[in-house]
């Protein structure tokens, strides 16, 4: 037979079956590990261009100008300074001022609040669309995904109206006594926090609905069945399956979080000046760049700190925690 | 109450419905305390729904489940003395060893040094000393698997629930698991209630078996009862290969096509059918106008290495048959038969059961 010619061990027979030198398979095919190279270089590269362009570059700029010093005319006047620093921890022309670190301050926990509110309010929201037939959960992913068709500050607006005097939710307010009558919910935290949270639901609750999808509910019901409270089949049992979305949703939640001024500009007041109303200022008002980017910098590094201590502390790596997913089998 | 079921586990006419399926029509079990118990049947017989309406993760419909005399049918989980190893053991993965099998001591509060102890004592019995800080993805199969069994038997659980616990392990280690895990509950005398698709298996573990089908218990018993006195077909041909002939008596015998027979138990039925397994069923030089002998033809021989199976073609006593009745044989590996071979078959009157008569028209 001659298709059992192959098989058989026969000298130089299995030497013939290995790839030549300096070939390599990969994924079924036979290439020279300079190809292969090549290829990988050639799939990187235009994404590699695209974020050494357009988002290093601007990045080592900025650095470069926080550094600079405002001219006379809001122009850019190239020398080395730690003004803008010294400035943005408070030491200004008239002595120390808090002013800035409280933006600062301030900033970080609107980021964690809407972050903290959005996760609480997620879960449930996921564990509700897992639990629905698959085409109304289509239905309700889609409807989450709707918002994001409006541009934020139409949607903000809307909440003005929403909150407008003239309207049921300032009217009850109004004849609780939580608000003078006539008056509209806005400005405040309450409307604040409304907004942002409206705002960033839908980009907590997509990532983490991923992993509520996937969660082996063998794990919760083990964990009852070892006698564990309600408290404890989350921390135990939903918890760590659902770390991985739940990682991705504070990143993405967290980042714009923290920087947002539309909305917290609208809905907050003038009063609550945050890093976003800071930066955007010093960018169109004030003209002053210099300051501005070293404000961009100490948002950046704020924002690195918030989640490094997330990964520390609550988070672990994205992805980890479902390596241990056992198989969902059962006849 | 009688004292017996005060102490075991007592299912009374439990019913359970998902949507128009109906998984379990009224089903009556009791298992006795320190007993090895298995619900033995073919997936969606419902064995692994009670299994759960047992645990507390599935209320029935209708019905209820005793423990040690006490109605807990509405018990939640958490609150009963009833631990589970799941199908695909359900470890937490974010949790080592140690910390899985502490699990249910934490939860209830027992003191760290009582953990420990008990903890390390149950590691030690199912050999697991040495992988403590292990986490569930560094074990294998076998491993992962005691993990599971001690992670549920530190608890010192009143029933141990084990639901298709072999599902995931090879053959060669299944084999030896059975043994081990029927050593463990020797040792620990507690209830175990295993639920298995795999009559192998059944047979070896179980001190008994209940044989589901369809959301019923057909048959319970020990595994030879089981075995040898299977009740009807289906029962018959779930536990292994069986030869099911159509009969009607006639005054203190039994008449087949292939003849007529003599069976130690009387069958309750005027027509009826008999079962007999392949490897009872005897060869031999006999005369052949005896009753329980058979003249036989074979028609195929296949070497299994422990035995060998033979099909047949018995002579009908009545020449108008058109198909001659297919006989299935297993004999000692060492005969030498070839297709064409004739034979003499003898039929042990014990080993004949009559079927109930239901079966007839299944």
């Amino acid at each position: 037979m001659a298709g059992s010619e192959n098989i058989t061990p026969t000298p130089g027979g299995p030497k013939q079956a290995l790839p030549p030198k300096g070939f390599l398979t990969w994924y079924g095919g036979i290439h020279r590990l300079r190809d292969l190279h090549l290829r990988g270089g050639a799939f990187l590269g235009p994404g590699l261009l695209w974020l050494s362009v357009f988002l290093a570059l601007p990045t080592l700029g900025l650095l470069a100008l926080s550094f600079a010093r405002r001219g006379d005319f809001g122009d850019i006047s190239w020398a080395f300074t730690l003004e803008n620093y010294r400035r943005l921890l408070g030491y200004g022309l008239f002595g120390w001022s808090p002013d800035y670190l409280i933006i600062l301050g301030r900033s970080l926990w609107v980021g964690l609040v809407t972050t903290a509110l959005c996760a609480l309010l997620a879960y449930p929201l996921t564990f509700y669309i897992a639990s629905r037939p698959p085409k109304t959960r289509t239905w309700l992913l889609f409807l989450l995904v709707v918002p994001f068709w409006t541009n934020v500050v139409v949607r903000t607006y809307a909440w003005l109206l929403i909150l407008s005097p003239q309207l049921p939710p300032a009217k009850i307010m109004a004849f609780l006594g939580f608000i003078p009558a006539g008056a509209p919910l806005y400005p405040g935290s309450v409307a604040t926090f409304l907004g942002m949270v409206a705002t960033f639901l839908p980009f907590m609750a997509l990532p983490l609905y991923s992993s509520v999808e996937r969660l082996n509910w063998e794990l919760l019901e083990a964990a009852r069945d070892l006698y564990a409270s309600r408290w404890q089949v989350f921390t135990q049992a939903i918890l760590p399956q659902t770390r991985p979305g739940l990682t991705v949703g504070v990143i993405v939640t967290f980042i714009p979080a923290m920087a947002m001024f539309v909305v917290t500009d609208l809905l907050g007041g003038a009063k609550y000046m945050l890093i976003g109303n800071l930066i955007q200022h010093q960018f169109g008002q004030s003209r002053d760049w210099p300051f501005g980017a070293a404000l961009c910098l100490a948002l950046m590094f704020l924002t690195m700190l918030g989640l490094i201590f997330y990964r520390r502390y609550a988070g672990g790596e994205i992805g980890a925690a479902g390596s241990g997913r056992g198989k969902e089998t059962r006849s | 109450m009688t004292g017996q079921i005060e102490l075991g586990l007592f299912v009374a006419q439990v019913q359970k419905s998902f949507g128009s399926h109906k998984a379990l029509k009224g089903v009556d079990l009791e298992v006795r305390k320190g007993e090895f118990f298995t619900l033995l049947g073919p997936s969606g017989c419902g064995k692994t729904t009670l299994l759960r309406i047992i645990a507390g993760l599935e209320l029935p419909d209708s019905g209820h489940v005793f423990l040690g005399g006490r109605d807990i049918t509405r018990l939640p989980a958490a609150k009963r003395q009833v631990n589970t190893v799941f199908q695909s053991y359900a470890l937490f993965p974010h949790l080592n060893v140690f910390e899985n099998v502490a699990f249910g001591l934490k939860a209830r509060n027992v003191e760290p040094p009582e953990v420990r102890k008990r903890v390390v004592e149950n590691l030690e019995m199912l050999d697991l000393l040495g992988l403590e800080k292990r986490y569930p993805h560094q074990l294998s199969g076998g491993q992962k698997q005691r993990v599971a069994l001690a992670r549920a038997l530190v608890n010192n659980p009143d029933i141990l629930l084990l639901d298709e616990p072999m599902s995931a392990l090879d053959a060669r280690l299944r084999a030896q698991v059975q043994e081990d895990l029927r050593r463990l509950q020797r040792a620990v005398g507690q209830t175990f209630i295993l639920v298995t698709h795999d009559q192998d298996e059944a047979m070896v573990v179980s001190d008994r078996i209940a044989v589901m089908k369809d959301g019923l218990v057909e048959q319970v018993g020990d595994p030879r009862e089981v075995y040898s006195k299977p009740r009807n077909k289906f029962v018959a041909e779930f536990l292994g290969a069986a030869n099911i002939i159509q009969a009607r008596r006639d005054g203190g015998r039994v008449v087949t096509t292939l003849g007529s027979f003599d069976l130690s138990t009387a069958p309750q039925w005027d027509e009826g059918a008999l079962a007999i397994r392949p490897e009872h069923i005897l060869l031999g030089d006999a005369p052949q106008s005896d009753a329980n002998w058979v003249q036989a033809e074979v028609r195929e021989a296949i070497y299994r290495g422990q035995s060998l199976d033979l099909w047949l073609a018995a002579a009908s006593e009545r020449n108008d048959c058109l198909d001659p009745l297919r006989l299935r044989v297993r004999t000692h590996s060492k005969g030498r038969l070839a297709p064409g071979d004739q034979v003499s078959l003898f039929f042990p009157p014990e080993d004949l059961v009559a079927l109930e008569n239901r079966s007839l028209t299944e």
